[in-house]
């Protein structure tokens, strides 16, 4: 009985889907305006993550050794650093490394090279380059290399300089934007996927009040609520499936023709290929945005008419 | 079968639509309720199908008080009704097979039954080569002959024709009550609102007449007499 119910229900539905055409295409028009707005979201949302990742990667703190500080010191000083939950990544550059990119640097500057040579010493110290797994960790590793531990302690004679101080308010600044940029992304994209959802629901609501007549005669004749509001939910469901495959399909050569220019503006990401990498996640947030918002306002809609 | 009792209906803005109105109507009969509009006829029969409550009094169908049902209860009772209305009320977007059909699905009879049942009642009514056309490719008579077929198809105890014949030609009226007069023939209670005078004198049955919320007349074999 169930079974016959449900494979009634699920045929009145796509045939209706399919008879009302005019009301069907534009409720799948304004679904997949609304599935586009939330497709773009996400795709602007991986633009901005990238971009604040790039922005974030640039950001780093070196610490300078003194010429006379030993290999094995700075390499446990490293090992230590290393250790720390704050911290991505150390790069270590010896004395050795850090003169061969100077000159390599100054290749051209011919007084330069000249002042090494008679120098005949190496005067540049080791350095270590540090990256924070977030740039508000820097605070705590700055704080760990003056002191905060024994092996920094007992050796601090040999660091030189920690460029984090002269770096702090650029970092500062960055942090308040990159906090600032991410809320300001959230309002925007809840804004606009309330006003998508209160556009599609209306939609709904619209396509629906066309059929009240219908819903009274159905009535009438004595059909059951769950056998009136059931053809409803599948062409809510319907107009949710179909426009999720037309956003994708749209979003095709969009992506496509956006992918260099992303490349270029962005330095590395290619929309594109994101699209691609990211394809089933992408039409799986749209399907079941588009089929709950097809079922939850067709619900909501008929049940006023089977009061 | 049927019993109004002491019904009146007074609506928000203070009319009065029915005036203390008490009758009964027995199984198998055919009932004509005649008057001018506005005199109370559709909403009597819309108590009847508990579409609007009585302000005071009850409608009692066999030992049913329908103005007590719940609306999920309300479901049930009205599959015991057939309705035929002046504007046939049919589904738009479906043929006149599935209009039929749609009765008997939503009152949960198997698939063999509807496909059996809907051809048969379609030719009752002389539509089985139009059973696949839409509502819109039906003219006026057809539609109500539809109507009448979806209203039969799941063997009502009473069929209630709310001014059917209203929007027909002649002929058309006279097809319309010759199909009630044989599904009276064969046992089912029927309850006719009419304006039609040529309807009333041919049919030769009993008429009740309302002026003004109130019935006036109640004559066995009656006449149309406004």
């Amino acid at each position: 009985m169930i079974w016959t119910d449900l494979k009634r229900i699920i045929r009145a539905g796509i045939l209706n889907f399919s008879r009302v055409s005019v009301v069907s295409l534009s409720s799948v028009f304004i679904f997949t305006i609304t599935l586009f707005v939330i497709g773009s979201l996400i795709l602007l949302n991986a633009l901005l993550n990238y971009s604040l990742e790039q922005i974030k990667s640039k950001v780093d703190v070196n610490v300078y050794f003194t010429v006379s500080a030993p290999e094995e010191t700075v390499l446990a000083i490293e090992g230590a650093l290393e250790k720390l939950p704050e911290v991505a990544k150390v790069d270590y550059t010896s004395r050795e490394v850090a003169l061969e990119n100077f000159k390599e640097r100054h290749s051209a500057d011919y007084l330069i090279i000249q002042s090494l040579d008679e120098l005949g010493d190496n005067p540049l110290g080791a350095t270590l380059n540090i990256r924070a797994k977030d740039p508000t960790q820097y605070e705590s590793i700055v704080n760990f290399l003056e002191g905060g531990s024994e092996i920094v302690k007992s050796n601090s004679s040999y660091i030189d300089k920690i460029n984090y101080h002269q770096n702090k308010a650029v970092i500062d600044r960055l942090n308040k934007i990159i906090a600032g940029t991410k809320k300001v992304g959230f309002a925007v994209t809840l804004a606009l996927v309330i006003i998508s959802i209160l556009i599609t629901f209306n939609t709904i609501r619209l396509a629906i009040y066309i059929s009240r007549e219908e819903i009274g005669i159905m009535r009438l004749v004595g059909a059951g609520n769950h056998y009136i509001r059931g053809p409803f939910l599948i062409e809510g469901v319907l107009y949710g499936i179909i426009s999720a495959v037309v956003t994708m399909i749209i979003f095709w050569p969009i992506t496509v023709w956006l992918g260099r220019t992303t490349t270029m503006f962005f330095g590395g990401i290619n929309l594109f290929n994101y699209y691609l990498s990211y394809f089933f996640e992408i039409f799986g947030v749209l399907l079941i945005s588009g089929v709950f918002l097809g079922a939850v306002s067709s619900f909501l809609a008929v049940r006023k008419y089977l009061k | 079968m049927i019993y109004f009792e002491k019904i009146t209906k007074i609506y928000e803005d203070n009319s009065m639509a029915l005036d203390d109105v008490t009758f009964t109507v027995s199984g198998g009969e055919f009932v004509s309720i005649v008057g001018h509009s506005g005199a109370g006829k559709t909403t009597l029969l819309k108590m009847l199908m508990a579409e609007e409550r009585p302000t005071s009094g009850n409608v009692f169908f066999e030992s049913i008080d329908v103005d007590s049902l719940k609306n999920s209860e309300l479901t049930k009772f009205r599959r015991r009704l057939g309705a035929i209305f002046q504007d046939f009320k049919l589904l738009p977007n479906k043929t006149a097979y599935e209009n039929v059909a749609f009765a008997m699905e939503a009152s949960g009879k198997a698939d063999d039954e509807v496909r059996a049942d809907v051809p048969h009642a379609l030719e009752l009514v002389d539509l089985g080569s139009k059973m696949h056309n839409f509502p819109h490719q039906l003219s006026g008579g057809e539609r109500q002959r539809v109507a009448i077929a979806r209203a039969i198809i799941n063997q009502p105890d009473v069929i209630i024709a709310d001014e059917p014949t209203g929007n027909l030609d002649p002929i058309n009226t006279y097809e319309i009550i010759q199909i009630l007069k044989k599904i009276n023939d064969m046992g089912t209670t029927i309850i006719l609102t009419t304006h039609n005078k040529g309807v009333i004198d041919s049919l030769g049955k009993r008429v009740i007449t309302m002026e003004k919320g109130k019935v006036t007349r109640d004559d066995q074999k009656g006449k149309y007499a406004l």
